[in-house]
C-alpha cells in the first residue's frame, strides 16, 4: 500500500497536520480552532499508541470477520428507482438533473 | 403509571392476537398511550408513525378476521432506531446532515419485521451516525434512562433502549458497531444482543463501521430477542456480507454441562465492590444451573478500545463521505465552489464527535500513516480473534459484565472523547471479532439512592447464536432481574 | 520538427542538435462491459437513456445501501484476461478509492488497488513487436457531469456503476502508430470477446496516455499524462504533438519549459496539449480493502469453463484461414477484422465449398456494398439476408447461371430487398443462358457470312472471334453466358 513512515516501532506520536486531514476529508475546519482541535487529537493518538507496542510479525491484517468469498449475483435487471424518487431529496436540481456548484472540470 | 400499562412481551402479544383476544389496533393505541405518557420527558422517540402504525395494524385485524394466517410477530408494535431505512419516514441518524431524509427504500430487515407483522411505530433517537455511548451525541433528542431520568440509557442505541426499558414497546431494534446495543440493554435493564456478523442483514441500516455494524434486538425476555432474530435473520442477496444461512432457529436446552469462561481481564481491580458482588452472585447462580466455570485468558484485551476506535473510524470516514450536499440532506453553498460546498456542508451538517471520527479515520488510512495505524490495527484484531478462538478450544461460552459501571450522569463524560471511548472496552473485542454477544439483566448496584441496573455478557463462537440465547434464557428464568421495572411515575413528574 | 519516422528510425531525429530522441509510450485504457446490468446492482447498463432514469439506492449511494457483484462483470473480465494471455490471480480482492468529486456518489470508487484480478500480458503487432501489460483490473465507472449546459455543473448517475476494466500497458511502445495498432488491436479483441463495444464515441473506451522522451542510450525522463482523447486518431495525433513538444522543450534549455510529471488535456481543435490547473496536492486516495465485498477466488474449472467459451482469437483464425482455407495473408486479414463478418464469411464458405470465391465475394462486394451510403445496412448484424443466401449467389456464378455483373447487380438488390437470388434473377431478367445446345445455335447463326473472322481465327487470331460475341448477346436479348460463347465460336470455327 502506500509507503509506511515510520518503522517497525510503530505508529508516530507527533501532532499530525489537523487542516491537511481536514482537506483531505473535506470538513471545513475554523483555523481558530484547529490548535485546540490538533491537541485534542494528539492526546486521542497517544492513548492508542499502545498499539505500537505489540509485536505483530507475520500476522496478517484482518479487515473483515468472516471468511466468505465469491457471493455474486445474476446479471438480472432490477428495476430502478422512478427519475422523481431518485430527484426527490436532492437540495438542488435543474430538470432531471443533480445541480452542484460550476466545475473546471476533473477533481479539484 | 402502572406496571400493567406497560407493554407484554411480544410472545405474549403475538399469541393474544392469534388467539383474537387482542386486536393489533388495540396494541398499536396503547402503546402510542404509554408513548405520549413517557415522551416529553424519556425523549426515546425521533418521530412516531401514527397513521403507517394504525392503517397496517388494522389490515392486520381484517386480515385475521378473515382467516389469514398471520406472521409470528402479527400485532406487535416495535421501534426503529433512526438509523434504519423505512420507506418514506425521516431517518435522520441523530444527524443535521440528514434532518429530514427520507429514504426511498426499506431495509431487508425491516420488510421481514413487517413481513411478519409487527408494526413499526416510529423511530428513536440516537448518537449520530450511532457514535457515542450515552444519546448525548444526538443533533436532536437525548434520550433519558427510565431508571433515573439524570442518566443516559447508554448509546448510541438509546432511544430503542429507553422505549423497550419503560415499557412503550415489547421490542425496538437497535444497531451494535462496538456495544451500541449492548451497553444500553445493561444501563437499562434489559436483553440486548448482537448476533454473530453477517448473521442479520446490514442492506438499509446507515453504515458507520461496515465489519463491524449488526442490527441487534432489544427487549425484556430472551424469548422475544429470539423471536426477532428468527424473523430478521438469513441471508440477505442485497447484502455481500450475510452469511449463506438461513433464518436462525430456536434452541432448546439449558446450562447443564455448559463450560462457561471467566476471562480474568473482564474482571479488573478497578470493578467497584457492589459492582463485583453483582457478579459473583451471577456466576453463582450459573454454577447452581450446572454450569462449570472455567478461568480462561483473553490476553489482548487491553488494545481493543484502540483497534476498535482506528478501525471502525477508517471505515466510517469512508463510509460517511456520500454526506456532501448533493443527492439528499444538508447542503450549505460555502464559498461557491464545489469542494467548499462539501466542506462548508459537512462542517454544518455533522456533530463534534462525528468530525473527530472522520478525521481520526482520515488520518490513519493517509500516506504514510496507513501501515502504522490502520494495517497495524487490523493485524492486532486478528490477534483479539486468536484470543476467543483459543479460548473456545476450552470452553463453550464467556461470561463477564457487559460495562464496568452501571449508567452514569449525562453530562459526566462528555468532555473527554476518550474517557467516553472507555466505556466499551469490555463490548468492542466481541464486534472486532465477529462474534455474537448478548447481554441481560443480572442484578442492581445502588448509586446516590437510585437502584441502576447491570448486564450480564454472554459470548459465543462464531455462528452459535442460537447456543448463547438459549444460555440467556435459562439464566434470565431462573433470576427475575428482568421482571423488574424502573418506576414510571418518575416521568410525570418535572425533573431538571 | 515532425515526429513522423523517417524510414525505420524510430522518434525523431532533431535537426537542431542532431540527438536521436526515444518516446516512450504506455497505455492506460478504460473499457465498459458489455453486462446487461451494472457492476454492483441491478439498473441497466444503457447508453443514452434518459438522465437519472437507470440509477437505484446502491448506485446513488443512499445511505444504507450495498453493493453485489455482477458475474457476468466477473466472466467477461476473465474471458479477457484469457485472450490477452494475462495470468489469472486464483484470489483477488476489491479495495476503496477516496476522493469527492460531484460523479462519484459514494466518495468512494469501488476498484482493485493492490490484488488485481489479473496480470501480465500483452497484445503482438503486426510488426512482431509485443506490447506487454502490466495488469487489468475490475472498476465501477462514475457518473457523468456537464460542465457545458447552463450556469452550474449537472450531474447525471446513468453511468455511475457500469462495469470497466482498466488496463494498463507496460511503456512498451514508442511510435503513435504502435499506439494507435495497440488500441485498434485491443479493440478488436474486445469486440471478439464480446466484452466489449469499445466505443470511444459513446464512451465505452477511454484512453489516457503516458509518454517522455530521452535521447537514445540515456535513462527515460519525467513522464506527462495525457488525457482528453476522444479517438484513436486523436490519440495518435496528441502523441506525436507531445513529442515534439518535449523533445523542443528539453532542447530549448530553458528551466520554465522543462516537462514535469502533470496531466495534460488534449484541445482536438488546436491539435495541442495544454497542462490543466495544478492542483495543490497530489490525490491521496487512502486505499483500503473493500469491507462490504468478499474476495473473488478463480480456480482452475473456473477458468477452463470461461476458456472454453472464448471464441477462435483472431491470430489463430487468420493462420486457419491461410493453412486450411488457402486464402492471402491480406484477405485472411480484413475477413477476421470483425468477428461477425469471419463467422458470415466461414458459414458461406462452408455452405457453397469455395472458401476463395467467398472470400473474393465478400471482401470485395459485400464489403463495398456495406460502406455504400446509399445501402441502408451498414454493418454485418443488420443485413437482410443470411449467408445461406450469399452462398447461392456464388454458386449460380460459378455454374455460369449469373454473370459476374449480374451477380454484383443481385447482391446490391439482395442488401435492398432481403430477397433470395434466385427470385431477384429472375425478377430483374440477369440469368444467364449456359445451356450450350441453345447457345450453339446462336452461334452459328452468328458466324453465317464472317468468313474473314473464321480465317483470322483459324490463322491463330483467336481474339477476332470477340467481334461475335456482341451479335450473340444481342440474339440471346442480353443472356447468353459471354465466356461460353467465345467458348462454343472458337469450337465451332475449329470443328469447320
Amino acid at each position: 500500500m502506500t509507503e509506511s513512515k515510520a518503522t517497525s516501532s510503530g505508529p508516530s506520536s507527533q501532532q499530525p497536520d489537523v487542516l491537511h486531514i481536514a482537506r483531505l476529508a473535506r470538513l471545513a475546519i475554523d483555523p481558530a480552532k484547529s490548535a485546540e482541535l490538533g491537541a485534542q487529537f494528539a492526546r486521542i493518538l497517544a492513548a492508542f499508541q499502545v498499539l505500537s507496542t505489540l509485536d505483530v510479525e507475520g500476522i496478517e491484517p484482518m479487515t473483515r470477520p468472516t471468511d466468505t468469498t465469491d457471493v455474486l449475483r445474476e446479471d438480472r435487471e432490477r428495476p430502478s428507482l422512478a427519475i422523481e424518487a431518485a430527484l426527490a431529496n436532492a437540495p438542488a436540481r435543474v430538470e432531471n438533473f443533480y445541480s452542484v456548484p460550476k466545475t473546471v472540470g476533473g477533481e479539484l | 403509571m402502572s406496571p400493567a400499562a406497560t407493554a407484554q412481551d411480544a410472545c405474549a402479544m403475538a399469541g393474544a392476537f392469534q388467539r383474537g383476544e387482542r386486536s393489533a389496533e388495540r396494541n398499536v393505541l396503547e402503546a402510542f398511550e404509554r408513548l405520549d405518557a413517557a415522551e416529553p420527558r424519556l425523549q426515546a422517540f425521533a418521530g412516531t408513525q401514527r397513521e403507517r402504525a394504525l392503517s397496517q395494524a388494522r389490515a392486520l385485524d381484517r386480515d385475521r378476521a378473515q382467516g389469514i394466517s398471520a406472521g409470528v410477530l402479527a400485532g406487535v408494535p416495535v421501534a426503529l432506531k433512526s438509523n434504519m431505512c423505512w420507506q418514506g419516514v425521516e431517518a435522520h441518524c441523530g444527524s443535521r446532515i440528514l434532518a429530514g431524509y427520507k429514504p426511498p427504500y426499506t431495509a431487508t430487515f425491516v420488510e421481514r419485521l413487517i413481513a411478519a407483522g409487527a408494526i413499526p411505530i416510529g423511530m428513536t433517537n440516537m448518537d449520530e451516525f450511532a457514535m457515542g455511548s450515552s444519546g448525548e451525541n444526538s443533533a436532536f433528542g437525548v434520550a433519558r434512562n427510565p431508571w433515573d431520568l439524570a442518566r443516559t440509557p447508554g448509546g448510541s442505541s438509546s432511544g430503542s433502549a429507553a422505549a423497550v426499558a419503560a415499557g412503550i414497546v415489547p421490542i425496538a431494534l437497535g444497531s451494535d458497531t462496538g456495544g451500541s446495543v449492548r451497553q444500553p440493554a445493561a444501563f437499562c435493564g434489559i436483553a440486548g444482543f448482537k448476533p454473530t456478523y453477517g448473521r442479520v442483514s446490514r442492506y438499509g441500516l446507515i453504515a458507520f463501521g461496515s465489519s463491524l455494524d449488526q442490527v441487534s434486538p432489544f427487549a425484556r425476555s430472551l424469548r422475544d430477542i429470539e423471536l426477532v432474530c428468527h424473523v430478521i435473520s438469513g441471508v440477505d442477496a442485497a447484502d455481500s456480507t450475510t452469511a449463506q444461512l438461513p433464518p436462525m432457529e430456536i434452541e432448546a436446552g439449558d446450562l447443564r454441562g455448559l463450560r462457561i469462561g471467566v476471562p480474568a481481564e473482564y474482571f479488573p481491580p478497578q470493578l467497584a465492590p457492589e459492582v463485583r458482588k453483582v457478579y459473583d452472585a451471577a456466576k453463582a447462580r450459573l454454577l447452581e444451573l450446572g454450569a462449570q466455570l472455567v478461568d480462561v485468558r483473553l490476553p489482548h484485551t487491553e488494545y481493543a478500545i484502540p483497534t476498535y476506535y482506528v478501525v471502525a473510524t477508517a471505515e466510517a470516514s469512508s463510509n460517511l463521505a456520500r454526506y456532501e450536499g448533493i443527492r439528499y440532506g444538508l447542503r450549505v453553498e460555502g464559498d461557491g465552489s464545489l469542494q467548499g460546498m462539501f466542506a462548508a456542508t459537512r462542517a454544518a451538517g455533522f456533530g463534534a464527535e462525528v468530525q473527530r471520527r472522520i478525521l481520526l479515520g482520515t488520518y490513519v488510512l493517509s500516506s504514510g500513516y496507513y501501515d502504522a495505524w490502520y494495517n497495524r490495527a487490523l493485524r492486532v484484531r486478528r490477534l483479539l480473534r486468536r484470543d476467543f478462538d483459543t479460548a473456545f478450544e476450552q470452553v463453550d461460552l464467556i461470561i463477564g459484565p457487559t460495562t464496568p459501571t452501571a449508567a452514569f450522569r449525562l453530562g459526566e463524560k462528555t468532555s473527554d472523547p476518550v474517557a467516553m471511548y472507555l466505556s466499551d472496552v469490555m463490548t468492542a473485542p466481541i464486534s472486532l471479532a465477529g462474534l455474537p454477544g448478548l447481554s441481560l439483566p443480572c442484578g442492581f448496584v445502588e448509586q446516590d439512592g437510585v437502584s441502576l441496573p447491570l448486564g450480564l455478557q454472554i459470548i459465543g463462537p462464531a455462528l452459535s447464536d442460537p447456543l448463547v440465547l438459549r444460555a440467556g434464557r435459562s439464566f434470565e428464568e431462573a433470576t427475575d432481574h428482568h421482571r423488574r421495572r424502573p418506576d414510571l411515575a418518575q416521568l410525570q413528574a418535572v425533573r431538571a | 520538427m515532425s515526429s513522423t519516422p523517417q524510414s525505420d528510425v524510430v522518434g525523431l531525429v532533431s535537426p537542431k542538435t542532431g540527438v536521436h530522441w526515444i518516446p516512450v509510450i504506455g497505455l492506460e485504457v478504460h473499457c465498459q462491459l458489455k453486462t446487461w446490468t451494472k457492476l454492483f446492482c441491478g439498473c441497466r447498463n444503457e447508453f443514452g437513456a434518459p438522465p437519472n432514469s437507470l440509477t437505484c439506492p446502491v448506485c446513488t449511494a443512499q445511505p444504507g445501501a450495498l453493493p453485489v457483484l455482477n458475474r457476468e462483470a466477473l466472466d467477461l473480465a476473465l474471458r479477457t484476461a484469457l485472450a490477452l494471455g494475462a495470468d489469472v490471480a486464483p484470489r483477488s480482492k476489491f479495495d476503496r478509492k477516496n476522493y469527492f468529486y460531484c460523479d462519484l456518489p459514494k466518495g468512494y470508487q469501488i476498484s482493485q488497488f493492490d490484488q488485481p484480478y489479473c496480470k501480465g500480458g500483452g497484445i503482438t503487432l503486426s510488426s512482431g513487436k509485443r506490447v506487454r501489460l502490466t495488469r487489468i483490473h475490475l472498476e465501477e465507472d462514475a457518473g457523468k457531469a456537464i460542465h457545458d449546459r447552463g450556469p452550474t455543473t449537472l450531474v447525471d448517475l446513468n453511468r455511475a456503476g457500469v462495469p470497466l476494466i482498466e488496463s494498463v500497458s507496460e511503456a512498451d511502445m514508442q511510435t503513435s502508430q504502435e499506439a494507435f495498432e495497440y488500441l485498434s488491436t485491443l479493440k478488436q479483441l474486445l469486440q471478439y470477446v464480446g466484452a466489449s463495444d469499445c466505443d470511444m464515441e459513446k464512451g465505452s473506451l477511454r484512453c489516457d496516455v503516458n509518454i517522455s522522451v530521452h535521447p537514445a542510450g540515456e535513462p527515460w525522463r519525467t513522464k506527462v499524462e495525457l488525457k482528453n482523447l476522444n479517438s484513436f486518431r486523436n490519440v495518435q495525433a496528441a502523441i506525436e504533438y507531445e513529442i515534439v513538444r518535449q523533445v523542443e522543450a528539453y532542447e530549448s534549455g530553458d528551466p520554465a519549459r522543462m516537462p514535469v510529471q502533470e496531466t495534460r488535456l488534449f484541445d482536438a481543435v488546436a491539435g495541442l496539449t495544454r497542462s490543466m490547473r495544478k492542483k495543490e496536492d497530489a490525490h491521496d486516495y487512502r486505499y483500503f480493502p473493500e469491507p462490504d465485498l468478499p474476495p473473488i477466488t478463480v480456480g482452475a474449472e473456473m477458468l477452463e469453463r470461461q476458456r472454453a467459451m472464448l471464441p477462435e482469437m483472431p491470430p489463430a483464425r487468420r493462420e486457419r484461414y491461410q493453412a486450411a482455407l488457402g486464402l492471402s495473408a491480406y484477405d485472411a486479414g480484413v475477413l477476421t477484422a470483425e468477428r461477425p463478418l469471419a463467422e458470415f464469411f466461414e458459414t458461406v464458405a462452408r455452405l457453397s465449398n469455395r472458401p476463395k470465391e467467398a472470400s473474393n465475394w465478400i471482401t470485395n462486394e459485400l464489403l463495398r456494398c456495406l460502406s455504400d451510403p446509399e445501402l441502408e445496412p451498414t454493418s454485418i448484424d443488420e443485413l437482410p439476408f443470411r449467408p445461406h443466401d450469399m452462398a447461392l449467389l456464388i454458386e449460380m456464378v460459378e455454374a455460369g447461371a449469373l454473370s459476374v455483373q449480374a451477380g454484383r447487380k443481385v447482391l446490391r438488390a439482395m442488401f435492398q430487398t432481403g430477397k433470395s437470388p434466385k427470385e431477384l434473377a429472375s425478377s430483374l431478367g440477369l440469368e444467364q443462358i449456359s445451356d450450350t445446345s441453345a447457345l450453339e445455335g446462336w452461334c452459328r447463326e452468328a458466324l453465317v457470312g464472317k468468313d474473314k473472322i473464321i480465317a483470322d481465327v483459324k490463322a491463330g487470331k483467336t481474339k477476332a472471334v470477340g467481334a461475335l460475341v456482341g451479335p450473340v448477346m444481342k440474339a440471346s436479348k442480353g443472356s447468353a453466358n459471354p465466356q461460353l460463347v467465345q467458348e462454343i465460336l472458337l469450337r465451332i470455327i475449329a470443328e469447320g
